[in-house]
């Protein structure tokens, strides 16, 4: 019979990654003599240990078997946990990592990394106490006398003498069941002994007296008839010797043994006396670690999320499922947003049932709405996933820089989508290291301006709308405005004549070509692929913006919608084209007179709204829809806020407000500027999701210049290439 | 058919455990730790008990111990799951009561050839 094992490997390394977890926060945290923590991370080691073997990752197996074997002494209190030991044990935490991930994607991994730290756990294992090699090398002889060479004859079968304890049948083993393992071998002729069985007022029923003569015809070796009795060795006298006349008698053993004081006995190998020295120790490691088999408490239960989730009786899904699911109801949003349309449409019918059917729809609409808000909390996790990667992040970052950092986590229970959550991680760690590399000064430099000697990270969590906001923010020394402004300069970003705010130059560093330059060092890095962090920010719908106080640190705040499937949507009009701007960005919705437009010489149009100044886009100037600039009399203007900035977006009309399914434009088509994707309407018709941040940008970019959008250029084309 | 109890917090590893049994026609019980494992044998006749030892809640070893305080396990066969193929782990598993042990990593092969030592 073969199964095949591979349909386990997911599951091993979900764990294993989960194992690797609570590995590393153990490892943080970790104090001398908290058995506890010391417990958990080597269950953790030994579990993934387990796993590798059995799926046949060896290469896992052999490295974590060293950690393990560390770990081991430091629950064994053989050894202590000095800081070296602990910076390999989360080094090799991360040659996990790497290596469970090589496995994942079954690909080979980075070598030269792993040899290095596994030649530092193998030093560390070095530096040991005398008695302790002692044991270990004894082990190894052992070890080499169970693979030793057993003489393999030529033979008709083996001679086997079995006679069990009268205990035997206590340690759960039976004599029947070891003979038919022996019948599966060869050809079995047993005689039993029956002298030893009392009288029937004396026999107790749960102990054996019987005694065995077996002779087994068959071409096995002695290691696998001794393999078959390897349980009860100890709870029985047992020979095995050749079934033809031979003179090799050291093969043969009688051993009656009392497992209260335990010897050499569990052996495959034959024993000979020459080894009798190595049971020595063994036995000695026994009776040394005896004492603690009573005060092995059980072990506390891993602060572990797959056990928290375990007792909430939780079920474990495959995120394929659950997105077909997201996806189904997505299709039934759709479909239920039709039917109120068609239902729309007939209520002026003089048909009795049409009440009814009226009745039905809305009930369904509210029911689809509940369903689908049910089926997107399957995938809410709490961003704790993310978070929980910082504190060792940072822990590495600071002891390279020689920077003392105290990591503050806030509002770790804060839940979004597992999806944002898979791709906020890489611009979070960013700004984070960025904080530490760039905002944090040295403890020096710190004292000198009169501060504490180490500086605070503190990353912070929350919900609002249906938005979640995360702030970063460090009391280093904050954006210096005059070197930026000094930077963009030189490097063509903004021109002598532009008058910028604190808070536009700030800005500045989100934009792509401000990198800086190595002389300008307590700038360097500052900038540094931050364009890339707002973009990917900005690809799933959020926007990043950062608050600064020269001298009093930075707060970079993320905002992101907690989820990329669904959202509330306003449909609105702009020149015979329907476009959907999110719910959520609407501040409101306004009649416009020409009276109350103000333009501005290369700024367009400007609206005073509520003690500032906006500025004023029509859509269908922006995305190219009709030749002529529009003109704004008593217009409709929506005010909408988004990436940090409010304008008023001219529509043609508003529409009704629904629930929409968000298709991604990237992955059907490519991105386009302006837009966050796609959807479809009850119509059947595909309406494109305004990216109000983008539009707004592309808004200020062509009110100099019309803007040359080829938005209707593109959208036959789109929509015909668009799988959506 | 035989029912087994079988102890491990990798839920990996138990599945395969699960699987290779179930496929083989034996009844599974599953069990997350040591504890877990203890208040489902209290309730339950089964003929064979496999258990892991590094365990939240309690190792093997302990529960071996406890499992044999049972009247109903006193001759069950339990059955030692250790990546050490190491004496100190077969005396503390023979001290516990244990009746055998199975040395990690093993196939579903050697799994079942060689539960037929101690189950039927």
């Amino acid at each position: 019979m073969s199964i095949d094992l591979s349909q386990f490997i997911p599951v091993f390394l979900e764990e294993s990654f989960e194992g690797l977890e609570v590995m590393e926060s153990g490892l943080l945290n970790l104090e001398e003599n908290d058995a506890e923590a010391i417990n958990a991370i080597f269950r953790a080691a030994h579990s993934i240990k387990g796993g590798a073997g059995t799926f046949g990752f060896s290469n896992i197996t052999d490295f974590t078997h060293v950690v393990e074997t560390l770990m081991d002494e430091l629950r064994a209190g053989r050894r202590s946990c000095s800081d070296s030991l602990k910076s390999v044990l989360l080094s090799s935490v991360d040659c996990i990592r790497l290596l469970l991930e090589a496995a994942r994607d079954g690909t080979a991994c980075d070598e030269p990394q792993i040899k290095q730290v596994l030649q530092q756990l193998e030093a560390e294992l070095s530096c040991d106490n005398e008695d302790k090699v002692a044991i270990v090398s004894n082990e190894l002889e052992i070890i080499d006398l169970s693979s030793s060479h057993v003489p393999v004859m030529e033979t008709l079968g083996w001679v086997i003498d079995f006679a069990p304890a009268p205990h035997l049948l206590m340690t759960g083993n039976e004599p029947i069941l070891l003979m038919s393992a022996l019948a599966d071998l060869g050809q079995l002729v047993t005689n039993a002994a029956i002298g030893l069985v009392p009288s029937l007022d004396e026999l107790n029923p749960e102990e054996l007296f019987l005694h065995w003569k077996i002779n087994l015809y068959s071409d096995c070796s002695e290691l696998a008839v001794r393999e078959i009795f390897e349980w009860v060795e100890g709870d029985c006298s047992l020979s095995v010797f050749p079934l033809q006349k031979s003179a090799d008698v050291t093969s043969e053993e009688s051993v009656t043994n009392d497992p209260v004081a335990p010897e050499m006995t569990f052996e495959k190998a034959t024993e000979q006396p020459a080894n009798a020295e190595s049971v020595e120790p063994a036995s000695a490691s026994f009776e040394t670690l005896s004492p603690k088999i009573s005060s092995d408490s059980p072990a506390a239960p891993a602060q572990n999320s797959r056990k928290n989730q375990a007792d909430q009786g939780s079920i474990r899904v495959g995120i394929d499922k659950i997105d077909g699911l997201i996806n189904r109801v997505g299709e039934l949003v759709i479909t239920q947003s039709m039917l109120g349309q068609v239902g729309l449409e007939m209520s002026d019918c003089d048909h009795p049932g049409v009440e009814r059917l009226n009745d039905g729809l809305v009930q369904l609409e509210r029911n689809t709405r509940d369903l689908q808000e049910e089926v997107m909390r399957i995938r809410m996790l709490p961003i704790s996933f993310v978070f929980n990667r910082f504190p060792r992040m940072v822990h590495d970052i600071s002891s390279k820089l020689g920077k003392l950092v105290e990591l503050k986590l806030s509002g770790e229970q804060t839940e979004l989508d597992k999806t944002v959550m898979e791709k906020i991680g890489d611009p979070l760690l960013h700004l984070i290291r960025n904080a530490l590399d760039h905002g944090l000064e040295t403890p020096q430099e710190r004292i000198a301006a009169g501060k504490t000697e180490s500086g605070t990270v503190h990353l912070n969590a929350s919900h609002q709308g249906g938005f979640i906001i995360i702030q970063i923010k460090d009391d280093g020394r904050g954006l210096d405005t005059d070197k930026i402004r000094e930077k963009a300069l030189s490097s063509g970003l903004i021109t002598t004549d532009q008058l910028l705010n604190d808070t536009d130059i700030h800005d500045l560093i989100f934009v792509p070509g401000f990198s800086t330059v190595a002389e300008v060092n307590d700038l360097s890095g500052r900038g540094v692929g931050m364009d890339v962090v707002r973009r990917n920010i900005e690809a799933l719908g959020g926007y990043v913006a950062v608050v600064s106080e020269e001298g009093e640190g930075s707060t970079f705040t993320v905002s992101l919608p907690l989820t990329l499937a669904i959202l509330d949507g306003q449909l609105i009009q702009a020149h015979h084209e329907i476009y959907i701007i999110p719910l959520l960005s609407i501040i409101e919705s306004i009649w416009v007179s020409t009276g109350s437009l103000n333009a501005v010489v290369g700024r367009g149009c400007l609206f005073s709204f509520r003690d500032e100044y906006i500025p004023v886009i029509s859509l269908s100037d922006v995305f190219g829809l009709s030749e002529t600039p529009k003109n704004f009399t008593n217009s409709l203007m929506v005010i909408v806020e988004g990436g940090g900035k409010r304008a008023g977006l001219i529509v043609d009309e508003l529409q009704g407000q629904q629930q929409v399914v968000i298709k991604s434009l990237e992955t059907n088509y490519k991105r386009v500027e302006g837009f966050s994707g796609a959807t479809i309407l009850g119509t059947g018709q595909v309406a494109l999701i305004l990216d109000v941040a983008g539009v707004i940008k592309m808004g200020l970019d062509s009110s100099t210049s019309r803007y040359p959008h080829a938005a209707t250029k593109d959208n036959g084309h789109l929509l015909a290439k668009a799988n959506i | 058919m035989a029912t087994v109890l079988v102890v491990d917090d990798s839920v990996s590893l138990r599945s395969m455990v699960t699987f290779t049994l179930t496929k083989q026609g034996y009844d599974v019980v599953e069990a997350e730790d040591g504890e877990d494992a203890f208040n489902k044998a209290k309730h339950i006749v089964c003929d064979l008990v496999l258990t892991d030892v590094n365990m939240p809640k309690m190792d093997g070893i302990s529960l071996c111990t406890e499992l044999r305080k049972l009247e109903s396990f006193k001759f069950t066969p339990i059955l030692i799951l250790t990546t050490e193929n190491s004496q100190e782990m077969k005396y503390k598993g023979k001290a516990a009561g244990a009746t055998g042990w199975l040395v990690k990593p093993f196939n579903p092969e050697t799994l079942l050839s060689t539960l037929k030592r101690v189950v039927r």
